[in-house]
């Protein structure tokens, strides 16, 4: 195991931050810990990266152990905070150059790194302007290039895309993606359902301070419920029909609404399933009047494995044309 | 060792590039010290009649190297509190480098800010009338005891960033608990006028035991008539004061410093 943790807790003055946290990420493999606000992501990935001692329980990274050989961890590990740590007065060269020293690779041995990093991480058009010109995600892809200096074994990402734009978000989906193809595990935090299904090979969820789900995301999804897809009829005498051809593409029982015109099916995920229910309706000439996929959401995940959400069902709704 | 004084060369440049690309902050290390001696040379200078008939402007010289050393307080905690902010100092955490490189290499290099500061000072010091009468060696002493003062208020200050976090408020804190210091000092008022319990503090002071060191190695107007031992052995008083001062502070800012959490 690259990461074990057992039975974290944390505790600030009255509130039990952390209530025991177990957590094991095989090597080469990307764990995600998904959780809604001051959840305690942050304090596990701080406990873990050795900045911060637990309370009780213990925890190996890389094979050493936090407390006790917190400088050997240190060696191996690669952290990019919930916050993007760059120096603002320094260009994204110098900012990684002095990292890359402090990594103790040496003068020339650092701004060699720093060179080949900019460059992976498309900055180098950017490298030698103060970074506090950059965007939010040049900034993100200058720390998650500062973490990755001395090639750790370990990688901790905290939230990495949060506040990002959809493209800013693939891109380091795609850099995170490099790293883990070069062998680096990761711990990664996310709010994001859609992230951790796209980057983690397991799934911790976590909530008040405890794991409260843990699977694939595959489990997960099978457990809260896939895609589904939602189909609106202008007229509710032909839904019988319309359900019987939109569940030779659903892969389990659909459902109409009480208004008799709304019809929902779980399908798979990708473009496929949408084409195929958009043809079957119109070869029937069946009047559709909103299309869409909906796909759960951290609300619905939490709403599935603990009952207790807002009440509302609160979806993301992706908008296909019809 | 090698790998400490490495790391704190790598920060001290890393700070050396934020003074060349933020003009305020040269100009505080260097203009704003030659205002202030020009202030206390010229506009105060009338007003005061120093003990013995002493040379005004070599009276006042050390007063005023002191105050600029202590207000390198002010530039290390809001050096401190603003890496706290942005980050930097978690991501200086995660790094396999020793807990003293960072506040060394902040430290170091605000020091030799007020070196600067304090070659200025010196030079137009100079040009108004103020001399050290005793030897090339006691007065770069003076200047000794002027760079170990401010290497503990640097110490000092990046304490009070750590611990007061936020950039905005840290320097209204800083000049608040370092106000009682600053004031209750021999800098530019003789003592004696002071209540005795007062007399006792200011010239424990460090500050105090500061500037009437240099008085003494530089052999500048003095106003001590206390037979108390700071009084007598400013030098000394000087050295052990900053010394248990800095002793104190710099495990309390590693402390600090390891605990430390960004938000
Ligand atoms: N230094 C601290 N002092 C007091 N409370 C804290 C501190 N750090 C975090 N907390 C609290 O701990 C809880 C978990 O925080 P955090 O780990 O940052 O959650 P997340 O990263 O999942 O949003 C929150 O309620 C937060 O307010
Ligand atoms: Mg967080």
């Amino acid at each position: 195991m690259a990461i074990e943790a057992e039975g974290l807790r944390k505790r600030y003055g009255d509130t039990e931050v952390l209530k025991g946290v177990d957590l094991s990420v095989p090597e080469g493999t990307v764990l995600g810990v998904l959780g809604p606000n001051g959840a305690g992501k942050t304090t596990t990935v701080r406990i873990l990266a050795t900045l911060l001692p637990p309370d009780d329980g213990r925890a190996t990274v890389a094979g050493h152990d936090v407390v006790e050989q917190p400088m050997e961890v240190r060696r191996r590990i690669g952290l990019a905070g919930q916050y993007a740590a760059v120096d603002e007065r320094l260009t994204g060269r110098e900012n990684l150059t002095l990292i890359g020293r402090l990594y103790r690779l040496g003068r020339a041995g650092a701004r060699k790194r720093a060179g080949e990093l900019l460059e992976r991480f498309e900055l180098t058009h950017a490298a030698d302007r103060e970074t506090k010109t950059y965007s939010g995600g040049m900034r993100r892809r200058l720390d998650l290039a500062a973490s990755l200096l001395a090639e750790p074994a370990v990688l901790f990402l905290d939230e990495p895309t949060t506040g990002l734009d959809l493209t800013s978000r693939m891109t380091l989906w795609s850099m995170v993606r490099e790293q883990v193809d070069a062998g680096v595990t990761v711990l990664l935090t996310t709010q994001y359902l859609e992230e951790a299904d796209h980057l983690a090979d397991r799934i911790a969820v976590i909530d008040k301070g405890q794991v409260i789900a843990d699977g694939t995301p595959d489990e997960l999804k099978r457990k809260v419920g896939g895609e589904r897809l939602e189909v609106s009829l202008a007229d509710a005498s032909g839904a019988a029909e319309a359900l019987r051809m939109l569940e030779r593409v659903s892969v389990g029982p659909a459902v109409t609404a009480d208004d008799g015109r709304t019809l929902t099916v779980p399908v798979a995920s990708g473009i496929g399933a949408i084409a195929e229910a958009a043809a079957v309706l119109r070869d029937r000439g069946v009047e559709v009047t909103d299309f869409a996929m909906r796909r759960p959401s951290l609300d619905d995940v939490f709403l599935s494995l603990t009952g207790q959400a807002d009440g509302a069902e609160t979806i993301e709704k992706q908008e296909v044309t019809a | 060792m090698g790998e400490l004084v490495d790391d704190v060369m790598a920060l001290t440049g890393r700070h050396m590039r934020h003074i060349l690309r933020v003009p305020e902050k040269l100009i505080g290390v260097t203009i704003a010290p030659v205002v202030m001696v020009l202030i206390f040379g010229y506009l105060f200078g009338s007003a005061m009649t120093v003990p013995g008939n002493g040379n005004y402007r070599e009276y006042i010289m050390a007063g005023i190297f002191t105050m600029v050393m202590f207000s390198a307080i002010g530039t290390s905690a809001a050096g401190v509190a603003d890496d706290l902010k942005n980050g930097l100092v978690d991501r200086f955490r995660s790094l396999p480098m020793s807990r003293y490189a960072v506040l060394l290499g902040r430290t170091v290099s605000d020091l030799a800010m007020t070196a600067l500061s304090c070659v200025v000072m010196a030079a137009v010091g100079l040009l108004i009338g103020w001399r050290a009468h005793h030897g090339l060696l006691k007065t770069l002493a003076g200047f000794g005891l002027l760079l170990l003062l401010g290497f503990t208020m640097c110490w000092l200050g990046a304490l009070i960033g750590l611990v007061v976090r936020s950039p905005e408020a840290v320097n209204t804190i800083a000049s608040l608990m370092t106000m009682p210091f600053a004031f209750l000092s021999n800098s530019f008022v003789p003592l004696d006028g002071l209540p005795r319990w007062m007399q006792i503090m200011a010239e424990w002071n460090p500050i105090s035991a500061v500037v009437s060191g240099c008085r003494e190695l530089w052999g500048n107007p003095s106003t001590t008539v206390s037979d108390a031992l700071p009084a007598q052995h400013p030098v000394l008083t000087a050295l052990l004061t900053c010394g248990v001062l800095l002793a104190v502070v710099a495990p309390l800012s590693s402390r600090a410093y390891n605990r430390a959490a960004a938000h």
